[in-house]
C-alpha cells in the first residue's frame, strides 16, 4: 500500500494554474475596454492585468468569501458563496467517484449521467408519493437511489461480462434511454402535480430532505457529509477489502488477474454496480439536499464533469474531492463574476475545459514548467479502451 | 573496415551503464561481445548505432575518430545494426521495406524499386539468402525476416554489422542456418559485433570474445574456453551450467492428459488429441519451437483455454470445466510463460503481487476485510526465502529485475501446497545467475516428490532438467523420448523430423 505522496498533486496544481493564466489572456482580450487601448502597451498592459484581476476577483467572490453580503453584526453572511460551492460539489464528488471507482477496475464509466438520473428518479418518486417519519423518510429515499443507479450501472457491467459490449457504447446509450425514460415518466400522472400538466415532478416533502448544515441563512446540506463518507468508503473499499484488492488487480492487468484465479466477469459486474450506486446516491443527494423537484434537466451536467473531476483527480478518492471542490467553486463563482464584470460565463468552461487538456497532455506541462523527472501515470485516459 | 572503441562511458543519473570501454574489431571478425541482461550490452551498441551519445570516448573506423551523433552517421560510416526486435513494415513486402528511407520516384511519380529488386538479388544470391524481393514480410518466417534486416545493411554498405541477440527468436535450425551465414559475411570481409548470452553460439562462430559486466569489460576470451569459464567470467563467480539431478524416486501419476482437443476462437484445433502422465518426482518436458500448441497446452492446465475437451486429472480429480481459482487450489503451480503480462501486476507492490491468487485467504483478509501490514510481514518473509533482491516489499514490482520478479512468481506459485508444477519458459530473459536458481529450484521441488511439467524452446533447459522429452510439433506429440537424446536429435524432432 503506497503513501499519499505530495507530489501527485503537482500536476494538477501546475496544470490548474495554466488553465487560469490563459483564461486570464481570454479574458482581457475579449475585454472591449483593454482591446481599446491596443495602441498604448503601457495603458494596454495595466488595463488588461486589471480585467483578468477584476474577473478572477468575483470569481473568488462568488465561490467562497464576498464581505458585500455581510450585514451589520452578521459578517458570517459573507461566506454564502463557500455554501454554494459546496453546495454543488456534493452531488460532483458523488459522481466523480463512481467514475474513479470504475476507472481503478478497468472500466470507463461514461455512464454516470444516466445512473445519476435513476437515482434521482428513485429519491424522488420516494421522497414526494410516501409518508414516513422524519429520518427514515431520508434514508429509505437515499438508498432507494443508491439501489436504481446501481441496477442501472450493473447492468452495463453485466452486459460486458456476458457479451463483451464494450462499457463505453452501452453508456452511452443507457444514458439516452435514462434521459428519454425520466421525459416520458414526467408525464405520467404518478409524477405530475394534482392540477398541473407541466414536466416537473412535486416536491420531495419536508421529512425526506437532507438537513441543513448551518441554518437557514445557507443551503448547505448533509449532502456534502455523505459525500465525504463516501469518499473514504471508497479508499476504503479500494485499499482495504478483497473485492477492492480485485478490483485494483483487474482493472491493473486483466491477464494477470485471470491467471491468478481472479473471476474478471464478476469483477466488471460487482465494480460496475457499486459505480452506479454512488452516481444513483449524487442523484438522490441532489433531489434531496439542493433541488427538491425532479425536472427533466435534473442531471444537469453532473455525469460528465463527473469523468473531469475523476481524471483531474487520477482515480483516487481524495484527488476526486479536491477537484470537485474545485469545480463546484468554478460553477458557484462563474454567475457572479459574470454578474459583476460582464465576463461571459463561458470562461468557466473554457477554464475547466484547459484544466481537463492539460491533465491528458502532462507533457505540454512538464515541458513548460520544466519538469523532467516528474513521474505521471499514463494511460489513465485511455484505460477504459482496452476492452 | 576496423571498428575501436576507445573510453566509451555513459552515465544515467547515478548508474554507470557503459564505464570507460575499449574494444577493437578487426575486418572480417566475428567479435561476440557476453554479458548478462543489464550488463551494458545494448547500451554500448546504441552508442556505436547513434541511438545515444556517450559521455566520454571517442569511435574510430579504420584508425581515424569520426562523429556518431544519429543512426544515419553509424549508416554513412558504414555499421549497420540489426535490432532483436525487427524494424520491419509486416503488411509491405521484402523490397518495400528495404526501399524504406531511400524511396526514388519513377518519372511518372510512382516508386522505382527495380533497383533495389536487383540489389536484393544480388545479395541474396552471394550469400545463399533465398529471399523473394516481392513477398510480404508478416507471412515470412522469423529468420527469414531476420535475413531482410541483414540484406538491408548490406545494400546499404554496411562494413561492420551488430546484431543484438539474434538467435533469441530463432529455432534451432535457423539459428545454425545464421550461424553460417555470420560465417559467409565474415569470410568475404564483413566485421560482426555479436551480442549474446547464449555460450554454446559463440563458442561455434566467434573469433574472439569480450566479456561486459556491470559496464565494464571484465576480460576478453579465446573461442577455445570451456562454458563454464565463459560463464564464471560474465556473473563474477563460479557457476553451476547443469544441475547436478539426484537420482529420483519416480511415485505414482500425478496429472493424466487424456484426449486432449483445445480449439481456438475460429474452431481450429491449436491441440490435437494428446495424451501423456507425469508421475510423482519427475520433470516431463515439452519441448518445441514456438507456436506449436504448447502455450495453449499449458494455459488449459488451468483452465484459461476456453474450447477444451478431453480430460485432465490431478491425483485422480477432474480438472476441466473448473474454474481457474479451484484449478489452483487443487494443487497446481502455475508459472506463466509471460511473466510482464500472465504472472506480475506491474503497478502493483511487491508484497501485493504475493498475494494475487490468495488475497481472500486467512491470514491475509477476514471476511472481506484484507490486512496489508500482514500482507507485507509475509512478502518481507516470502522474498527472503527465494533470495528476491529488494529494498521495500512496498516497491513497484516493476522497480525489479527479470530475475527478481521471476523469483517472486516462483515464491507465490511453490509456497502454496501443490501436486504440480506447470512451468512454461520458466528462465526467458533471465541472466546466468537467475536461470541457475531457477533450475535448481524446480529441481528441489521434483526431489521432494512433485510433478513437474515444464514447457520449453530451450535445448539447454531442456536437456538439463527433464527426466523425458515429449517433443510438440503442430498440436500433437511427434515423439516422447529419454533425457539421453541429443541435442542435434532433439533439434531435428522440434523441427518435425522423425527417423524411421
Amino acid at each position: 500500500m503506497r503513501k499519499f505522496s505530495l507530489r501527485a498533486l503537482i500536476l494538477p496544481a501546475l496544470a490548474f494554474a495554466l488553465s487560469m493564466v490563459f483564461g486570464g489572456l481570454l479574458i482581457s482580450l475579449s475585454d472591449s475596454n483593454v482591446l481599446h487601448k491596443a495602441g498604448h502597451p503601457l495603458a494596454f498592459l495595466k488595463a488588461a492585468g486589471a480585467s483578468a484581476g477584476n474577473a478572477y476577483l468575483a470569481l473568488f467572490q462568488g465561490s467562497v468569501f464576498d464581505p458585500g453580503l455581510a450585514k451589520p453584526g452578521q459578517w458570517w453572511l459573507s461566506l454564502a458563496p463557500l455554501s454554494e460551492t459546496l453546495v454543488g460539489a456534493a452531488p460532483l464528488i458523488l459522481a466523480g467517484l463512481s467514475v474513479a471507482l470504475a476507472f481503478r477496475a478497468g472500466l470507463f464509466n461514461i455512464g454516470a449521467q444516466g445512473q445519476f438520473i435513476f437515482g434521482a428518479i428513485g429519491a424522488s418518486y420516494v421522497g414526494f408519493h410516501f409518508h414516513m417519519p422524519i429520518g427514515i423518510h431520508l434514508i429509505v429515499a437515499a438508498l432507494v437511489g443508491i439501489v436504481f443507479g446501481s441496477i442501472w450501472g450493473g447492468l452495463v457491467g453485466l452486459l460486458k461480462a456476458r457479451t463483451g459490449a464494450h462499457e463505453v457504447i452501452v453508456t452511452i446509450m443507457l444514458n439516452y434511454i435514462a434521459l428519454y425514460f425520466l421525459q416520458w415518466l414526467l408525464g405520467t400522472t404518478t409524477f405530475l402535480i394534482p392540477g398541473r400538466n407541466d414536466p416537473i415532478a412535486p416536491p420531495v416533502l419536508n421529512s425526506a430532505r437532507l438537513p441543513l448544515l448551518a441554518g437557514s441563512d445557507f443551503r448547505v446540506n448533509a449532502g456534502i457529509l455523505v459525500a465525504l463518507a463516501a469518499a473514504v468508503f471508497v479508499w476504503w473499499l479500494l485499499n482495504r477489502t478483497t473485492l477492492g484488492f480485485k478490483f485494483r488487480a483487474a482493472g491493473a492487468n486483466t491477464f494477470a488477474s485471470k491467471t491468478a484465479g481472479i473471476s474478471v466477469p464478476f469483477v466488471m459486474t460487482s465494480a460496475m454496480a457499486v459505480a452506479g450506486a454512488l452516481a444513483g446516491l449524487a442523484g438522490a443527494v441532489h433531489v434531496l439536499g439542493d433541488n427538491f423537484q425532479l425536472t427533466s434537466g435534473v442531471a444537469g451536467n453532473f455525469g460528465f464533469d463527473a469523468i473531469t473531476v475523476a481524471l483531474l483527480g487520477r482515480a483516487k478518492p481524495l484527488g476526486t474531492v479536491l477537484a470537485s471542490l474545485l469545480f463546484g467553486a468554478l460553477g458557484a463563482g462563474a454567475s457572479a463574476m459574470q454578474a459583476k464584470t460582464n465576463t461571459p460565463i463561458d470562461i468557466v468552461l473554457v477554464i475547466q475545459a484547459l484544466v481537463v487538456l492539460f491533465i491528458a497532455a502532462p507533457d505540454v506541462v512538464k515541458s513548460i514548467f520544466r519538469l523532467k523527472n516528474l513521474k505521471t501515470a499514463g494511460g489513465l485516459v485511455s484505460k477504459g479502451w482496452n476492452g | 573496415m576496423s571498428l575501436e572503441l576507445r573510453g566509451i562511458t555513459k552515465r544515467f543519473g547515478a548508474l554507470v551503464a557503459n564505464d570507460s570501454i575499449d574494444l577493437r574489431v578487426e575486418r572480417g571478425e566475428i567479435h561476440a561481445i557476453l554479458g548478462e541482461n543489464g550488463a551494458g550490452k545494448s547500451t554500448l551498441m546504441n552508442i556505436v548505432y547513434g541511438l545515444l551519445t556517450p559521455d566520454a570516448g571517442e569511435i574510430l573506423v579504420n584508425d581515424s575518430p569520426v562523429s556518431i551523433k544519429e543512426p544515419s552517421d553509424a549508416l554513412a560510416a558504414g555499421i549497420g545494426m540489426v535490432h532483436q526486435h525487427f524494424m520491419l513494415v509486416p503488411v509491405f513486402t521484402v523490397a518495400e521495406n528495404i526501399v524504406l528511407g531511400h524511396e526514388k520516384s519513377k518519372r511518372n511519380g510512382t516508386l522505382d524499386l527495380d533497383q533495389v529488386r536487383a540489389d536484393i538479388k544480388r545479395v541474396s544470391d552471394e550469400f545463399g539468402f533465398e529471399v523473394n524481393p516481392d513477398d510480404l514480410v508478416e507471412e515470412l518466417p522469423v529468420g527469414v525476416q531476420q535475413r531482410v534486416e541483414i540484406i538491408r545493411a548490406l545494400i546499404y554498405d554496411a562494413q561492420v554489422l551488430i546484431l543484438d541477440e539474434p538467435t533469441a527468436v530463432l529455432t534451432p535450425q535457423e539459428t545454425d542456418e545464421l550461424l553460417k551465414i555470420m560465417q559467409k559475411l565474415a569470410d568475404k570481409g564483413t566485421s560482426i559485433i555479436f551480442i549474446t548470452h547464449k555460450l554454446r553460439e559463440v563458442k561455434l562462430v566467434a573469433d574472439k570474445i569480450t566479456i561486459i559486466r556491470r559496464g565494464k569489460v571484465v576480460g576478453s576470451a579465446e573461442p577455445s574456453a570451456s562454458q563454464d569459464e565463459l560463464a564464471s567470467l560474465m556473473v563474477g563467480r563460479a557457476v553451476q551450467l547443469n544441475p547436478e539431478k539426484a537420482a529420483h524416486t519416480i511415485g505414482d501419476v500425478v496429472l493424466a492428459v487424456k484426449d486432449l482437443v483445445i480449439k481456438d476462437h475460429s474452431g481450429r484445433d491449436i491441440v490435437k488429441d494428446i495424451s501423456f502422465d507425469v508421475r510423482a518426482g519427475e520433470v516431463l518436458a515439452i519441448a518445441g519451437v514456438q507456436g506449436n500448441g504448447q502455450s495453449e497446452l499449458a494455459q488449459a492446465m488451468i483452465n484459461l483455454e476456453e474450447f477444451v475437451s478431453g480430460s485432465i486429472t490431478l491425483a485422480g480429480q477432474e480438472i476441466v470445466g473448473k474454474s481457474v481459482k479451484e484449478s489452483l487450489r487443487a494443487g497446481i503451480a502455475f508459472v506463466p510463460e509471460s511473466r510482464e503480462l500472465d504472472g506480475l501486476i506491474s503497478s502493483f507492490s511487491i508484497a501485493e503481487n504475493f498475494i494475487l491468487d490468495r488475497h481472500d485467504l486467512a491470514p491475509y483478509a477476514k471476511g472481506i476485510s484484507l490486512f496489508p501490514k500482514v500482507v507485507d510481514e509475509h512478502a518481507v518473509k516470502d522474498a527472503a526465502e527465494f533470495d528476491v533482491r529488494l529494498q521495500s516489499v512496498n516497491d513497484p514490482i516493476s522497480s525489479l529485475s527479470g530475475g527478481n520478479k521471476q523469483k517472486v512468481v516462483l515464491a507465490r506459485e511453490l509456497s502454496r501446497p501443490v501436486k504440480l508444477i506447470v512451468a512454461s519458459q520458466p528462465t526467458r530473459g533471465l541472466d546466468v545467475g537467475s536461470i541457475e536458481f531457477v533450475h535448481e529450484r524446480i529441481l528441489a521441488e521434483r526431489d521432494e516428490g512433485r510433478a513437474v511439467l515444464l514447457f520449453s524452446t530451450e535445448l539447454d533447459e531442456v536437456l538439463a532438467l527433464a527426466d523425458r522429452i515429449a517433443v510438440m510439433y503442430r498440436g500433437e506429440i511427434l515423439a516422447t523420448v529419454p533425457s539421453t537424446v541429443t541435442a542435434q536429435e532433439l533439434g531435428l524432432l522440434m523441427a518435425g523430423v522423425v527417423h524411421a
